[in-house]
Order: structure tokens, then C-alpha cells, then sequence
């Protein structure tokens, strides 16, 4: 018989052979210096087609692999000049030109030229994916494209249906649908007229500082540095992309060194990570925004008193400050901070007295709140903490928790009392939020116009609707953001809206690395500017 | 009786036929029942395939040209049946969220898990079966009990706190194994450039390339979870290996074996466990089949791209053409993984012949 004592050498021996054989391969373990190794989850990624690529993590990569005509500069912010190089707008409003900036190459070698944006922006309305509305919306449409949108030499010229306001235009050139791509070299892949569709899903064709090198869905992708980027080479080779669906898995390995940046972040690892000397933590903004809307279906919702209650029955601060710690910051107006006529300052705070006393000014006796609520943690969290700020205001609270879809359903079809809900914006300009919180064009329950937060909660905006209207054609930029304040003010004010939270964006980086943006609320991850 | 007249041969040769057949007719069957049960499950879920395309903005054209192209208008039977003629042909579907075959995808997430699990099962058995066996020689002892007592907490333990304890430790803290993923990131962005893959395995294909140094390190990476789900195997197949053994250590032939004045180690590894071997290769079998679609949280946690994880994810995005995709190929192997249970069966069983 094997005995005991044999065994346990035998499997004593088995186990230093494998920690042998695994441990010289584990010590080697730091990133090479050549490459950025990422890890985020990624597996949101649809399609790497400009046209199609509408996800947080697609739209990231493409960011690096192509350009548009107008570009955000990923450290400030602000607009610049992307592959043109200059631009205007004629007497009459609807007629934009674009001088394109001289001897710019494709990563195929093929110059850029006003035919090729002319033909990707044509490409973009023609394939109707899903974000091509943001250039619809300037009357383009699959017949006409050919002639409002035109390329001769170095100018390209994009004619719309009203002369709106340029700042409009301009905005939503910076949004990755409008990337342009190297039109020579797309067309060669065409099959059944997909216009280079399919083969984009899986290959770049663009002007940007790293090209695609290979893309396995759901496992990550490799981009390669391109020599001769027109703003300046990358400061690292190569990019490595690893789609680790776990935060708590980056966490470990953002420790270890085995990865450069960590995206993925809870503020479960934020607390774990802050104070380790290895590692950088970076916070900046995403787009979405956080709220409470209220049904005016419901009489008591018009009742401007309780309303205003409401407002001050919210502790904004204590959530972001504890439940909501590192994934929030407090933010008050519907516009995301970073975009054009954004509101940052905070008018509300936890005001319990003000909150009662103002109950007891609106007449209603023992007001009824029937809070719809998704049933995610973070989203219960906030549930409970305003069921027990309005409880103390004298406002009951009730939660009706269900399901994500079953929600969304019911805000549509807008049968719901009052809901928990967030909102991400579309493009990269105040009128995508201000056009559905301050905008509906009719408010009887025949037009279903869905696509308004304020049709969903039967509110009519009355004057501010032709206000945000009038916003959208402003031509003077300074006149236009004054327009969009004035418009988040007397929202905030009067609608039954309560904006509480902007979602916090975290990044974890290994100390060695600087240089990482993530674009905030109105861009994509820009690669190519960070070194190590 | 007219049969014995038959030459022996062919008698056997017709059993076999006969086997064959009900085999092929269950296998069949048992095809067809799967698919059909996925299919309606997946048109019944309340999750729309193409708002988790196109997202909850786009416009109602859009969403009408989508459901066109993936024939969502036509009448639920006839989906079905265009569903199992291309299945039959070997033609899956394209995945709806990355627009590739459902085929292909497979074939790189499958060998991931293939290779995972294989590695798992082989640590399970090498440890679960002689663990088990000890147990059952001294039942009582301190060693019975800590074999229990490690097999119940592999048996109870949330393997996803399992995992992350393990890569806290063996990664995070002493750093004996590399972290997740299946190699290192330099590796990585060879593996497709440099080594030409056959199996899809990197452990094998590395091998044959002769990259030995690509394959410590994917090996420093397998190792962990690995060793997690053969821990979780093992549990399994000691306390089965334990009770057949105590089983069959019952038995008039052992102890006639022992009055005979055999030596105990031939009792016990030669005689009783010729026996025991019959229903514990059912029990490798299925723990083996059980692992190859059940690691998903492993996994997620241990960012491996294996099946199990590729069709959970397609689950959460209403992707169907890959969750049937997937759960045809796991029917597939459980069958695949049956049928060899039942030979390995046969040939350790003389009357099972």
C-alpha cells in the first residue's frame, strides 16, 4: 500500500515542481516599456466603424485611431482645430465652410482631402446606424446628403436645412461619429454596399496617433503607434487593452504592476487603493446625471410649494459624501459639467425646516410620494435616503421597486408617480439635454413623444420650450450659453426635475504614468499624450 | 433460439449497430429538445435583441430595419426551424452584438475553457481519488476527517470569494503566479503573430511551437484557477472515491482477499479499486462536463474568455444567437463527455460488454 508518508512526498514534490515552473514566469511580470496595458471592461463594444461605434469603450478607441474635423483638446477641454485647419460660416447661416489642413496622411498613406470627409460624413447619413442622428438633425438625410455636404480640393463645405446655431454644428463634429475615414481605402472593402461597414467592425482607417493591430471581442485589442502623427508622435508604442469584467480583479493587478491603468472603478476600490504610494488615483466626470422626476399627471406635482420642498428635502451632499462616495459629485442642473452653459453651482442643500415649512404652505395635507426605483444597490441606497429626508420634511415616501426594463417601460408609457432615473447626453452639445428636459413639443398623451423626459412626466416647459428652442439657432456663442443658464435656472427653479448627482469617473495609474485623460463628460479616452 | 445459431461476431457486431444507433437516435433527440427549450427561452425572456443593439434612443425606422434583418417579423415556428436547418448545417448564426459567426467565436472562447478545465479535472483526480481512498482505509482517522472536512468546504464555499482569495494570495500577496488573463501582456500581443495555433490551447500550442518560455507563463497563469476548480473537483470526487471505496472494502471478496494473505496495498489498488472505478468514471465525467460550462464567475473573476463567461455575457445583452450557440456546443459535450463515460464504462465493467 502507497502509505501516507509517501504520499504526502509524493504530493509535496508534485507541488514545488508546479510553483517552480510557475514562479521565474511570475516574477517578470511588470508591463514592458514600449506598451500601455489597460484594463477595463470593454465588452460594451458594438462595432469600431465611425458611423456605427456609439459605446463608451468603442468610441474610446476609436479616439485614438482617427480624427475629426473639429477635435477637444483632452487637457483642456476646450475646441480645437482637428483636419481643418480653419472655418466659417456664410451671411445666411446655413452655409458652413472647412479649409482642410494641407498634407495630412492616412495611416494607408493616402492623403486627406476634403472628397474623403465629404464621402465619411455622407457615409455616416447613408448608413443610418444609430448614431447617425446627431448629423441628421441638421436635415441630412440619405437623398440629399450628396448635395448638402460636398468636397473640392482643400474645401469642404456642409450646407444645413436652418441656419442654426454654429457652436451646434461645431459641437456635434467633435462627437466620434463624425470622425472621418480614409475614403480610398474603405471603398475597396465594400461588400454589397455596406460601404466598408463590416470590415471597420474589426480594422482602422483613419488619421489617428495608433492604428488598430488586432481586436478579439469580449478578450481586448492592440493598437500600434502610428510614425508622423500630425500633432506629434505617441509617447508609447504600443496600446494593450485587456477586458477584465471585474473590478476587483484591476484592483489586484493595478497593485502588482501588471497593468498601467485601471478603469473600472467602484468606490469600493478607490477606498482600497487610496494611499498606496504605487498607484495614482485620478478623478474626473462622466456624462451622465443623476435625478428625480416627478409625474404631473398627478395634480400635487404642479403644486409649485411642494416642489420647491422637494428641492430641499434631498441631501445631496451626505449621499455623495457616504452611499454615493467616489461615484458622484453633487450637481444640480440638467447641462453635465464641461458642456456648453453648464450650471455648477449648487442653489440646494438639506434644509429640513425650510422643507416643512414650505409643506405647510402648499396646502396639501400629508403629501404621498410613490417612488419607482431600479433594483441596484447604489440605486436603493439613494431610494432610502430620500424617503427618509422627505419623511422628516412630512412628505411619505413609498418605493416601488422593480426591474430596470419593467421601469423604463412604465416612465415611457409615463405611468409612473415619481421615478429614480439617470440621464447620459448624445453629443457633445447643451441642446441634446436641453431639448428633452426643457423641450415638448406636445404634451397630450396621443403624441407619445417618448424621447422627452418632460413628455414622460406630463410637464409642458411653456415659454422655455421656445427658449431652448431659440438657443439651439443662436449664432453668438456668449449670447447662446447665457441662454442655456437662464434656461437650467428657471428649470431647476420650476420644473418637477430635481438634478442631484454628475457621475464621477475614477482612474487608478500606476505612479509612473501621467498624461492620461479620460475626455470628461463631453469626449473619449486620449491615448497617445500619456508616457511611463 | 435463432440467434445463438449466429456466428459470435456478429452478434456483437449487431449489438454494437444496434448501440450505435439508439445513440445516434438519442443524440438526436436530445439535440433537438435542447435547441428548442433555449429557443423558446430566449423569445420569452423580456429582453428586446434589438434595443440592446441599437440602444433606447434610436428611431422607430431603425428599429424596423433591425428586426427585418434578423428576420425577428417572421412567425416564431419558422425562426425555429431556419434556426435548426443552418444548426444542422454547422452555421450558428452571427452573434447579434458583434456581428461575427457565432461559430467562430466559439471556436476561441471553447478552447480556453477546454484547456482550463481539463487542467482542473486532471488535479481533481490526482488528488481527489488517492485522498478518497485514504479516507476510506482509516475511516475515523484525523486524516478522514481533514479529507472531509477540506471537501466540504469545496463544497460550500461561494467559489467566486474562493477565487479572489486565491488571487489575493497567491498572486496579490506572494506573487508565486501570474494574474489574470491567459498570459502576460507581451506575451499576448505575440501569441497571434508568432505561434502558429492549432488547438486554441496555449499550454499545447506553445508547446508544440517550442516556446517554452510562452509557456511558463501561461502556465503561471492557468495554475491558479486551475488549482481552484480542481479543488472544487476534488471535493467532489474524494468524497465519492471515499464512499464507493468504504463500499466495496464491505465486500466478501476483500476480505477473502485478505484471509488469502494478500498484501493490502493489491487489495485496495488492484482489487477494490477495479471496482470502484466504474461509477467514478461516471463521477469524473460529469464533474469534467460540469466544469466546462459552469466556471463562469471563475471566469469573470480570473478574466478568462472561456464559454461559460461568453454565454452568460450574450445572456445579459439578449445576444441568442450566441446563448444557443453556446449552450448546442455545452449539449454537445455533455454528450460527447457521456458517451465516452459509457466506453470507458464498458471496457472497466466486463458485463457491461
Amino acid at each position: 500500500m502507497l502509505s501516507d508518508l509517501s504520499l504526502r512526498r509524493y504530493s509535496a514534490a508534485g507541488l514545488a515542481a508546479l510553483l517552480l515552473c510557475a514562479a521565474p514566469a511570475a516574477l517578470m511580470a511588470a508591463t514592458p516599456a514600449d506598451t500601455l496595458v489597460i484594463a477595463d471592461a470593454i465588452d460594451d463594444i458594438v462595432s469600431l466603424d465611425p458611423a456605427e461605434a456609439y459605446e463608451f469603450s468603442g468610441l474610446d478607441l476609436n479616439n485614438n485611431t482617427y480624427d475629426g474635423l473639429v477635435e477637444i483638446d483632452p487637457a483642456t477641454l476646450g475646441m480645437i482645430p482637428g483636419l481643418a485647419e480653419s472655418w466659417s460660416v456664410a451671411e445666411d447661416g446655413t452655409t458652413f465652410t472647412f479649409k482642410m489642413k494641407p498634407g495630412l496622411t492616412f495611416s494607408s498613406g493616402n492623403p486627406v482631402t476634403a472628397e474623403a470627409a465629404a464621402w465619411s460624413l455622407q457615409r455616416v447619413i447613408k448608413l443610418n446606424k444609430t448614431p447617425a442622428f446627431i448629423l441628421s438633425q441638421f436635415g441630412w438625410t440619405a437623398e440629399n446628403v450628396d448635395q448638402m455636404v460636398t468636397g473640392k480640393g482643400d474645401t469642404l463645405t456642409l450646407k444645413t436645412d436652418k441656419a442654426y446655431a454654429p457652436t451646434f454644428l461645431y459641437n456635434c463634429l467633435t462627437a466620434g461619429v463624425a470622425e472621418i475615414v480614409d475614403a480610398e481605402t474603405v471603398k475597396t472593402h465594400d461588400v454589397n454596399g455596406d460601404m466598408g461597414n463590416e470590415w471597420l467592425k474589426s480594422n482602422s482607417a483613419g488619421t489617428g496617433a495608433y492604428v488598430l493591430k488586432s481586436y478579439k471581442p469580449k478578450e481586448g485589442y492592440v493598437l500600434e503607434m502610428r510614425k508622423g502623427y500630425w500633432r506629434g508622435d505617441a509617447k508609447i508604442a504600443k496600446i494593450f487593452m485587456q477586458h477584465v469584467p471585474e473590478a476587483a480583479t484591476q484592483r489586484l493587478q493595478v497593485e502588482k504592476g501588471d497593468i498601467d491603468i485601471e478603469r473600472t472603478m467602484t468606490p469600493v476600490e478607490v477606498a482600497g487603493l487610496a494611499g498606496n504610494a504605487d498607484v495614482t488615483l485620478q478623478q474626473d466626470v462622466g456624462g451622465q446625471i443623476y435625478y428625480l422626476a416627478f409625474n404631473q399627471k398627478n395634480e400635487q406635482y404642479k403644486n409649485p410649494k411642494l416642489l420647491d420642498a422637494m428641492r430641499w428635502a434631498v441631501d445631496y451632499q451626505g449621499m455623495a459624501d457616504t452611499i454615493m462616495k467616489g461615484a458622484v459629485i453633487v450637481h444640480e442642473s440638467f447641462l453635465p459639467q464641461g458642456y456648453l452653459g453648464a450650471l455648477d453651482d449648487q442653489p440646494y442643500h438639506l434644509d429640513i425646516d425650510k422643507a416643512k415649512a414650505l409643506v405647510a404652505e402648499s396646502g396639501i395635507k400629508d403629501p404621498q410620494v410613490k417612488l419607482s426605483v431600479r433594483n441596484a444597490a447604489d440605486r436603493m441606497d439613494v431610494a432610502q435616503s430620500i424617503q427618509n429626508t422627505f419623511g422628516q420634511a412630512g412628505i411619505t415616501v413609498t418605493l416601488d421597486v422593480g426591474d430596470g426594463a419593467e421601469q423604463l417601460k412604465s416612465y415611457r408609457a409615463r405611468t409612473h408617480d415619481a421615478t429614480l432615473q439617470t440621464w447620459g447626453p448624445d453629443y457633445p452639445d447643451p441642446n441634446t439635454n436641453a431639448s428633452t428636459f426643457a423641450e415638448n413639443p406636445n404634451n397630450s398623451d396621443e403624441a407619445k413623444n417618448t424621447g422627452y423626459l418632460a413628455w414622460r412626466n406630463a410637464y409642458d416647459p411653456g415659454e422655455l420650450s421656445a427658449k431652448s428652442e431659440a438657443a439651439v439657432m443662436e449664432r453668438d456663442p456668449d449670447k447662446r450659453k447665457a441662454m442655456y443658464e437662464e434656461i437650467e435656472k428657471t428649470h431647476r427653479e420650476t420644473s418637477p426635475f430635481i438634478v442631484m448627482f454628475q457621475q464621477a469617473r475614477n482612474t487608478a495609474l500606476r505612479s509612473n504614468v501621467k498624461g492620461f485623460y479620460t475626455g470628461g463628460a463631453i469626449d473619449s479616452a486620449a491615448y497617445w499624450l500619456v508616457t511611463k | 433460439m435463432e440467434n445463438s445459431t449466429l456466428p459470435k461476431t456478429r452478434s456483437r457486431a449487431g449489438r454494437l449497430a444496434r448501440q450505435i444507433g439508439a445513440t445516434a437516435f438519442s443524440l438526436f433527440i436530445t439535440f433537438v429538445g435542447l435547441l428548442a427549450v433555449t429557443f423558446i427561452i430566449s423569445r420569452v425572456v423580456p429582453i428586446d435583441p434589438v434595443t440592446s443593439i441599437l440602444g433606447e434612443r434610436a428611431t422607430a425606422e431603425q428599429f424596423a430595419a433591425e428586426r427585418l434583418r434578423l428576420g425577428l417579423d417572421q412567425p416564431m415556428w419558422w425562426q425555429f426551424w431556419l434556426y435548426v436547418r443552418d444548426a444542422l448545417h454547422g452555421d450558428l448564426g452571427l452573434s447579434i452584438r458583434t456581428r461575427e459567426p457565432v461559430l467562430s467565436e466559439i471556436a476561441r472562447f471553447f478552447p480556453a475553457t477546454l484547456e482550463l478545465s481539463t487542467l482542473a479535472t486532471i488535479i481533481g483526480v490526482l488528488v481527489g481519488v488517492p485522498a478518497g481512498v485514504l479516507a476510506a482505509t482509516k475511516p475515523g482517522s484525523i486524516l478522514d476527517q481533514i479529507v472531509r472536512l477540506v471537501g466540504l468546504m469545496g463544497y460550500s464555499m461561494p467559489v467566486f470569494w474562493l477565487g479572489l482569495m486565491g488571487l489575493l494570495l497567491f498572486y496579490g500577496e506572494l506573487g508565486w503566479v501570474s494574474g489574470p488573463g491567459r498570459l502576460d501582456a507581451t506575451y499576448d500581443m505575440m501569441l497571434d503573430f508568432e505561434i502558429k495555433q492549432y488547438t486554441g490551447m496555449i499550454l499545447i500550442d506553445t508547446a508544440i511551437a517550442g516556446r517554452w518560455d510562452m509557456f511558463a507563463n501561461a502556465f503561471s497563469h492557468i495554475i491558479l484557477p486551475a488549482s481552484l476548480l480542481g479543488y472544487l473537483s476534488m471535493a467532489y470526487i474524494s468524497r465519492m472515491t471515499r464512499s464507493f471505496m468504504m463500499n466495496e472494502l464491505g465486500q466478501e471478496y476483500v476480505t477473502t482477499a485478505r484471509v488469502k494473505g494478500m498484501p493490502e496495498r493489491r487489495v485496495i489498488w488492484v482489487h477494490a479499486m477495479k471496482n470502484v472505478m466504474v461509477p467514478l468514471i461516471t463521477v469524473i465525467a460529469l464533474s469534467y462536463a460540469f466544469l466546462l460550462e459552469g466556471a463562469v464567475l471563475t471566469e469573470t473573476i480570473f478574466a478568462w474568455p472561456g464559454l461559460g463567461r461568453y454565454i452568460t455575457d450574450a445572456l445579459m445583452v439578449a445576444d441568442m444567437p450566441a446563448v444557443l450557440g453556446g449552450t448546442v456546443v455545452v449539449g454537445a459535450v455533455y454528450i460527447g463527455i457521456n458517451m465516452l463515460s459509457d466506453l470507458l464504462y464498458r471496457l472497466a465493467d466486463p458485463r457491461a460488454r
